[in-house]
């Protein structure tokens, strides 16, 4: 009994020892340089490897801080002005300070507003709908509602809405990392300028049709009939293919634009409620 | 034994209702809308503008490079606009409306029905007046004929084969014009010969069209280095590399044009455009379409003006049934769903299919039971099923070394998955993203 | 037109095929061998397919609804053909809660762990039937006597029991007791489990499963000719230790495996290459554990192993590809 005990300890000490010189003379032996900032670096990044910054990854991003010279183009959208001054410091280069920004969605093309003329019925996503033709509206720029951009999304910042199919921004959680505007084949996500208390206003359509057309595929569609475009104290709207497009670094928040549009297409979004709106328009707008 | 492809191939039911329909007429439509795109290769660039008046057969729209091809008008008449409206791509393309005013024609073109045999004009006059009159491969795939005809530096084409196969269920357009236009095909394909400088042309034809083969050989004695080859029906025996595989027994390699081993295909349609373009100097503006379905009273094939739209064409065979599910440009394999009547035939319609509403919707897709049928009909050897995983979950470096560029869209997959999988949804959009990452690498 | 037009990429036409036409083929296929085997065990026959496939479709149906929690897809046949193979794998007195815990194994871990229907990597009924080999070993093995043989005893060994008992003795073959002859054993005149015992129907089973292109001739012909070749080798060595080819064909779980079970389309590979590769390894697998094993018969650990390497053939051996490589 003993003897086996005995002989069992030895064993596994033996094997144990061996196996440890010869870890050691491999680790030697296949030992790599690596620079140690970029452990730092990466350290220092939110570790989401979303892709948000261009590169595979975040690792793949701090391997390009490290050898970079200075940090222009390099951004990481996700942790923003913070972690890229924690990045500088690190290096000791000089941190370029970055608007955050946050994802629009530009179409508002619910079931109530777009009537349906025909039915897809195949792979259900917006890529392969829309490489057989332009959707099952008579809207050829509108949502195709098969949520490409929620399967894009790694933060669970968009959800597709049951009742009007359309995707929405949660702005809390979204990063502005991108992925969704990759994603979408109808290029209906931007992402803009964060606002405070993230306060949106949008165009809520990309319909370039002549406003007949457009009307007709769409009770919300910009029609392109410039009345916002006249309003707008700040220059912040621009007129180009029968549709408005707002500048978020021009636009101040007063929502004059809003009520002026005739079929509703602009947004306002996380406002609190008006005194004197009615209550329509804030049914499509509050998630 | 008849001849076939050698890998894969389904049989899906024929449903050729309209093989012993003749040719008709299609009554001249109000009005026309010509897109300006009808084939592969860049738009041609419109030469008319609005309240421009017409004849038929004049140039419209001009190509502008060597990858493109000329529109002509298909009808008499006054240019309303020059404006974006669908096509059977299912999006606005760029086009020229045209408000008939009579049939007025060009006084160059010949409109009689004799058979001019007698071939006056030289190899590259041929390729030039194929070019002019603005003819593509009227199988379906719309590529330019005379960019066909003009082999790649270093490449000689040996052998001119013709498709007579006609592999997708219903259409019947092609085996009308064999069997009405047998003469003109045969010159239009000694014409072809001619331009491409080779002795030899095989027409090769499914045998589920027996009076076609036999008519077609008959004529074939009148002339030297031709001959048919009856093809077994299996389908897609009328893909390019299919039906070069059955008839020589090569293998055109991965990513390689036909020419790789010295074949060319022409379309039997295409023949007989080229015939008309040389003998009769008429322009392609006018084409067979077959219009057919379940539900259809009048199955038929219509000779129609480019242009015409798809509802005057349903109305002449006998109306849109009531329990009309889906509209298909083309076969029921590889058409094209379409989404509302005004969509206008072009030069690659080769017929309307009405689907009854009961055979529109898919099934519902179960999982995957690794029955390995996609594998065993794919007739270019790929394996479906994971080709469809890599495009679901964009792994597509992975798709392009397992050859997604290979696919030919032919649809047997989609076709046999017991699980009503969709296939080639999956493959079709990984072939486009792999596509895409190729086109980028390139640059 | 009452209503939208549908629009839907191409193919627009599908074949009339369906995963459960296919599954119910399945189940036609090995009708013949049920009958037999309630002809040969009586109802207990009937008693033990009734409870596995009863307790397969339960299993499926709650642990999809209540565990899963997705659409119980049971009407789909696959759980059926496992039932039935599950009680082809065991012997015809098996206690019916032990039937019971072989189904739970069976959809449990074989086949729903996984992610149901088509994602299993093991065959789920021989999960099952390995599983309660492992844990009964004694009421998995005590085989009830064959009523046509007229023996009177409660219980029988079958023919490839008796064999590795004789050869462990040292006894040459010739003289083993109660080895049943040649014909016998082809009819199913033999004890065993309660599917394997008639050769012959399961091969006509297997007849109509080609026939209706269910399966293909790849597996099952390199699963026997394997068998048959290498059994054949050590027969012509020396008769008296190694039994004639016949007998390892026809006995035992072979027939049910190679034509039932090794087929299964979920678990086996996708090219005709890899299943004549898999075929061989399970046939050189099986005659491995029943010449030299401790085990008599080896077709379910061959079976579950080249299971495990059927992602790996898939992963190496592609079809021909059109156009060379």
């Amino acid at each position: 009994m003993s003897i086996t005990v005995i002989y069992t300890i030895v064993t596994l000490v033996v094997i144990g020892a061996a196996a440890a010189v010869i870890l050691y003379f491999v680790a030697q032996k296949f030992k790599v340089y690596e620079d140690p900032r970029i452990d730092e670096v990466e350290g220092a990044l939110p570790g989401a490897n979303c892709g948000g910054c261009g590169f595979a990854g975040c690792r793949a991003f701090a391997e390009a801080c490290v050898g970079a010279s200075e940090l222009n183009d390099l951004n990481c959208p996700v942790g923003g002005n913070d972690t890229m001054s924690g990045v500088a410091s690190i290096l000791g280069l000089e941190a370029v300070q970055q608007d955050p920004r946050m994802a629009f969605i530009r179409c508002n093309g619910t079931c109530d507003h777009r009537p349906k003329t025909s039915s897809f019925d195949g792979a259900g996503t917006c890529a392969i709908a829309s490489s057989v033709y332009s959707g099952e509206s008579d809207c050829q720029y509108g949502c195709l509602g098969y949520g490409d951009c929620f399967d894009a999304c790694d933060f669970d910042a968009i959800v597709m809405h049951p009742e009007t199919g359309i995707p929405e921004i949660i702005d809390d959680k979204c990063v502005a990392c991108g992925a969704c505007v990759e994603a979408c084949p109808k290029d209906l996500i931007e992402l803009r300028k964060k606002m405070p208390k993230n306060r949106k206003v949008v165009v809520a359509c990309r319909n370039m049709d002549k406003g007949g057309v457009a009307k007709k595929a769409c009770e919300v569609a910009c029609i392109g009939c410039s009345k916002c475009f006249k309003e707008c104290p700040f220059d912040a709207i621009t007129m180009e293919n029968n549709l408005a497009y707002i500048d978020s670094d021009k636009c101040k928040l007063c929502r004059k634009c809003v009520p002026v549009c005739p079929t509703n297409a602009i947004q306002e979004l996380n406002f609190p409620p008006r005194k004197v709106k009615p209550a329509e328009k804030e049914e499509c707008t509050t998630t | 034994m008849l001849k076939t492809f050698k890998i894969g191939g389904v049989h899906p039911p024929e449903n050729k209702l309209s093989k012993d329909k003749a040719i008709e007429v299609l009554p001249l439509p109000q009005k026309v809308f010509i897109p300006v795109a009808q084939h592969i290769g860049a738009p041609a660039t419109p030469v008319v503008k609005r309240g421009d008046v017409v004849k038929v057969g004049q140039v419209i729209a001009k190509s502008r490079s060597f990858v493109s091809t000329n529109i002509h008008s298909s009808v008499s008449g006054k240019v309303t606009k020059v404006d974006f409206s669908a096509d059977s791509s299912g999006y606005p393309k760029h086009g020229i409306f045209i408000d008939v005013e009579g049939d007025e024609w060009e006084e160059t073109i010949d409109r009689t029905e004799t058979l001019v045999k007698d071939i006056t004009i030289d190899g590259p006059a041929i390729i030039q007046k194929i070019q002019d009159a603005g003819i593509v491969g009227l199988g379906g795939a719309t590529f330019p004929t005379h960019v066909k005809l003009v082999p790649p530096q270093g490449m000689k084409a040996e052998v001119l084969l013709i498709n007579g196969v006609e592999c997708e269920p219903y259409l019947t357009s092609d085996h009308r014009l064999m069997l009405e236009k047998a003469d003109e095909i045969m010159v239009g394909i000694q014409l072809l010969m001619k331009a491409m400088n080779v002795e030899k042309a095989v027409i090769g034809i499914e045998n589920n069209k027996p009076d076609a083969i036999k008519l077609l050989s008959e004529k074939c004695k009148e002339y030297k280095g031709l001959s048919v080859v009856a093809l077994k029906v299996q389908y897609p025996q009328g893909g390019e590399k299919q039906l070069i595989n059955a008839v020589t027994g090569k293998e055109v390699p991965s990513g390689a044009l036909p020419i790789a081993v010295g074949a060319v295909v022409s379309n039997v349609g295409t023949a007989f455009a080229v015939y008309e373009a040389i003998q009769k100097n008429k322009p392609l503006f006018e084409r067979v379409v077959t219009i057919t379905g379940k539900g259809v009273s009048k199955p038929a094939n219509f000779k129609v003006r480019v242009g015409t739209a798809t509802s005057e064409l349903v109305e002449a065979a006998g109306g849109l049934p009531e329990d009309t599910g889906k509209i298909i440009s083309g076969g029921p394999m590889m058409g094209r769903a379409i989404s509302s009547l005004d969509i206008p035939v072009t030069k690659g319609t080769s017929g309307i299919l009405l689907m009854q509403e009961k055979e529109s919707s898919r099934q519902e897709v179960l999982n995957c039971i690794r029955c390995s049928r996609c594998t065993n009909v794919c007739p270019m050897g790929l394996e479906p099923y994971l080709l469809m995983t890599l495009g679901e979950k964009q792994i597509f470096d992975r798709a392009e070394k397992e050859r997604v560029m290979d696919c030919i869209e032919c649809g047997s997959c989609s076709y046999t998955c017991p699980s009503s999988r969709p296939l080639l949804d999956y493959i079709r959009f990984g072939k486009g993203k792999v596509g895409q990452i190729i086109r980028s690498r390139k640059k | 037109m009452s209503k939208l037009l549908t629009v839907s990429p191409s193919p627009h036409v599908h074949s009339s095929d369906s995963t459960q036409k296919i599954m119910y083929r399945v189940v036609y296929a090995m009708i013949p061998a049920l009958i037999w085997s309630v002809f040969v065990f009586g109802l207990d026959a009937l008693r033990v397919t009734l409870i596995a496939v009863v307790a397969c479709l339960a299993f499926e149906y709650l642990i999809q609804k209540y565990l899963m929690k997705v659409k119980p897809s049971v009407t789909d046949g696959s759980a059926l053909i496992t039932g039935i193979l599950l009680a082809f794998n065991v012997p015809a007195n098996l206690p019916w809660w032990i039937i019971i815990i072989g189904a739970l194994a069976a959809m449990g871990i074989g086949k729903l762990s996984f992610g149901g229907l088509g994602n299993n990597i093991f065959n789920p009924a021989l999960v099952g039937r390995v599983f309660l080999l492992i844990s009964f070993p004694v009421q998995m093995t005590s085989w009830p006597v064959n009523k046509q043989a007229g023996i009177d005893a409660v219980t029988a060994a079958t023919p490839l029991g008796l064999l590795k008992e004789g050869v462990k003795n040292g006894t040459p073959i010739a003289d083993i007791a109660g080895l049943p002859h040649l014909n016998d054993i082809m009819l199913g005149n033999i004890g065993g489990s309660l599917g394997e015992i008639s050769a012959v129907l399961l091969v006509l089973g297997g007849i109509y499963m080609l026939w209706k292109k269910v399966i293909t001739w790849h597996i099952p012909v390199s699963i026997l000719l394997t068998v048959a070749a290498i059994s054949g080798i050590f027969w012509m060595i020396d008769p008296a230790v190694y039994v004639n080819p016949g007998y390892h064909l026809l006995t035992g779980g072979l027939m049910l495996g190679a034509v039932f079970m090794a087929t299964d389309m979920v678990t086996s590979p996708m090219t005709a290459k890899g299943q004549i590769i898999y075929g061989i390894g399970i046939g050189v697998i099986t005659i491995s554990i029943r010449m030299f094993g401790a085990y008599p018969e080896g077709i379910s650990f061959a079976i579950l192993i080249m299971n495990a390497v059927t992602p790996l053939l898939n992963y190496y051996i592609k079809p021909k590809r059109f156009g060379g490589q």
